[in-house]
């Protein structure tokens, strides 16, 4: 029985499908993460699985229990990450600990949780005072008080620092190798590519790919990609090479390889070097999971999206960036 | 240490620890009783009884003022402002549960009335209040006020968003103030507004805790008024609850 089992959800919100026939399962021991642009279902998807929200269709499973009518075999076994905190703006971190300690049967030392992620020094801090990162950590804390078998993570590096960050990511590490399934939603390739051991990549409600992160890095390696000056002749250069080139982003540029052509690279360098084009940086075989992801989440009919997608990226959301 | 007693706890301390509610719960009834009670500019005659001074009419109004600014105001800023941070959401991953969340709210409101009780009490006393008390009616006028003020307040924590609850919940509490017949009787206001006053949860209130403190049981209206509004209102407040933030 896998710890998580999600099959051919759908979840309307009024007209909008949020989630669209929508499969996967998480394993106890492995971080699952849920990656796609903000609005792709995420949110939505795990809060189906959390109780709060039923399915318009299909059948999700936590450790083998319906979390909507079988609440109560449920919420003492999983650990929540909201997105929002949901903590008092009044209380001090290590309250809120206590507090959801006393919840449980066999929960965590609240004060040992804290020295974990590093708040022990904020403990007479109310959680307005905290900065964002802060309140990232003390969320995850929260979400572990149970002693959890699941954990459900919404975003949980958003707004923290580096540092942060390390905290964040080597704590989910630890609790996956301790036998907990771990589902992470995030926008943001870095952290996907950085803890998780399978991806799922949702992109407007659907699940667009599933794999671990080499799988998903072989999907799209029969080509090559380079990067140069923007707006090169990319038909002469198909022609030169006897293959498809197209630039997928100013300056980015993708030329298919299905037979891997052992001269490929030569060629293709021979030309630009004709044409006084420098070469930025060219890369064959395995991909970055940036690239698949562009390559997966692009919608033919809208030219811009891969940019804006790759851009939103790189400009990230604030720690309150709403739902997605 | 249970759940419920925990949650208990939590209500509580950032109920105490928030200047604001403890200004609205406790600042302002004691105030007022003081001020009223020894400026006498409030036309109280027609309720004094013999021998009555006016602190022996203001005491009970500001007591049933005290429920009022907890069980509404004090509750509906609260829920609402939890609401909007999804505490009630992060709750309801936890085993806590509805049930008991609701009886930690509850016994928090409860608490902090002894609490303004055995504040405003003895001020009262000092100014020279000299009750005849009634305990059992006294006792169900406290349960039905606080739970038709309750209702009241949770129903706009569960319906609007956090800024709209704290503006309506304090603007009605001013409201009341003035209309509810707390202080200001309600036979100097004009005839309509006076008929429309009498229909509230707070005159009935008032009426109540003033017989129950004046050794009577009251009028059999005020018992139907507040009884009615004490059904009513958590009742509403049950049915359009939303424990998510509003989008």
């Amino acid at each position: 029985m896998s710890a998580v089992s999600v099959e051919h959800l759908v979840v309307r919100h009024g007209d909008l499908v949020a989630v669209d026939d929508v499969s996967f399962t998480a394993e106890a021991g492995e971080v699952l993460a849920l990656l796609g642009p903000n609005g792709a279902g995420k949110t939505t998807t795990v809060e189906v699985l959390e109780g709060y929200g039923r399915p318009d269709s299909g059948r999700v499973r936590v450790l083998g229990h319906d979390p909507a009518t079988e609440r109560d075999r449920v919420v003492g076994r999983i650990g929540v990450m909201l997105q929002d905190g949901g903590v008092y703006p009044g209380i001090r971190p290590p309250e809120m600990l206590h507090l959801l300690a006393a919840m449980y049967d066999d929960p965590a030392d609240p004060d040992d949780l804290l020295a974990r992620v590093g708040l022990t020094d904020r403990a007479r801090s109310t959680w307005r005072q905290l900065s964002g990162g802060e309140q990232q950590r003390l969320s995850l804390a929260m979400a572990l008080v149970g002693r959890p078998e699941v954990v459900f993570l919404d975003e949980p590096t958003a707004g923290v620092d580096v540092r942060g960050r390390q905290v964040i990511r080597q704590i989910v590490r630890e609790l996956a190798d301790g036998g907990c399934a771990v589902v992470l939603c995030t926008h943001e390739l870095d952290e996907a590519e950085k803890v998780a051991d399978r991806v799922v990549i949702v992109d407007r409600g659907k699940v667009v790919a599933t794999g671990t992160l080499d799988e998903l890095r072989a999907r799209t390696s029969e080509e090559v990609r380079f990067s140069a000056i923007p707006e090169l002749d990319v038909d002469a250069l198909g022609r030169h090479l006897e293959t498809t080139v197209t630039e997928v982003s100013p300056g980015e540029y993708v030329v298919a390889d299905p037979g891997h052509d052992s001269h490929l690279t030569a060629k293709l360098t021979g030309w630009l070097a004709n044409h006084d084009v420098a070469l930025g940086d060219l890369r064959a075989g395995r991909q970055r999971l940036e690239d698949v992801f562009l390559v997966l989440t692009a919608d033919e009919s809208e030219p811009d999206v891969r940019r804006a997608v790759a851009s939103g990226r790189r400009r990230g959301t604030g720690r309150r960036g709403r739902r997605s | 240490m249970t759940a419920l007693w925990a949650q208990l706890r939590t209500e509580l301390r950032l109920t105490l620890r928030n200047k604001e509610s403890l200004l609205l719960t406790l600042g302002i009834p004691v105030g007022l009783l003081v001020f009223f009670s020894v400026v006498d500019v409030l036309p109280l005659d027609d309720l004094l009884g013999p021998g009555d001074e006016p602190v022996d009419v203001l005491a009970p109004g500001v007591l049933a003022l005290a429920i009022m600014s907890m069980a509404m105001t004090g509750l509906a800023i609260a829920t609402g402002f939890e609401r909007s941070y999804g505490v009630l959401k992060r709750l309801g991953t936890t085993p806590l549960g509805r049930p008991r969340l609701l009886a930690a709210k509850i016994g928090a409101v409860v608490v902090v009335e002894a609490i303004q009780a055995a504040v405003l009490v003895p001020v009262a006393l000092l100014l020279g209040w000299d009750p005849t008390l009634h305990v059992l009616p006294l006792l169900g006028a406290v349960v039905l006020g606080t739970a038709a003020f309750a209702g009241l307040g949770l129903w706009m924590a569960g319906t609007l968003r956090a800024e709209i609850t704290l503006a309506l919940a304090n603007g009605l509490y001013l409201v009341l103030l003035l209309l509810g017949g707390f202080v200001i009787p309600l036979s100097e206001l004009p005839d309509p507004l006076r008929r429309f006053a009498e229909a509230l949860p707070s005159s009935a209130l008032v009426d109540l805790v003033r017989a129950g403190f004046g050794g009577t049981t009251g009028p059999g209206r005020a018992w139907l008024v507040l009884a009615v509004w004490a059904v009513l209102t958590p009742l509403v407040a049950a049915r359009t609850f939303r424990w998510s933030p509003a989008r």
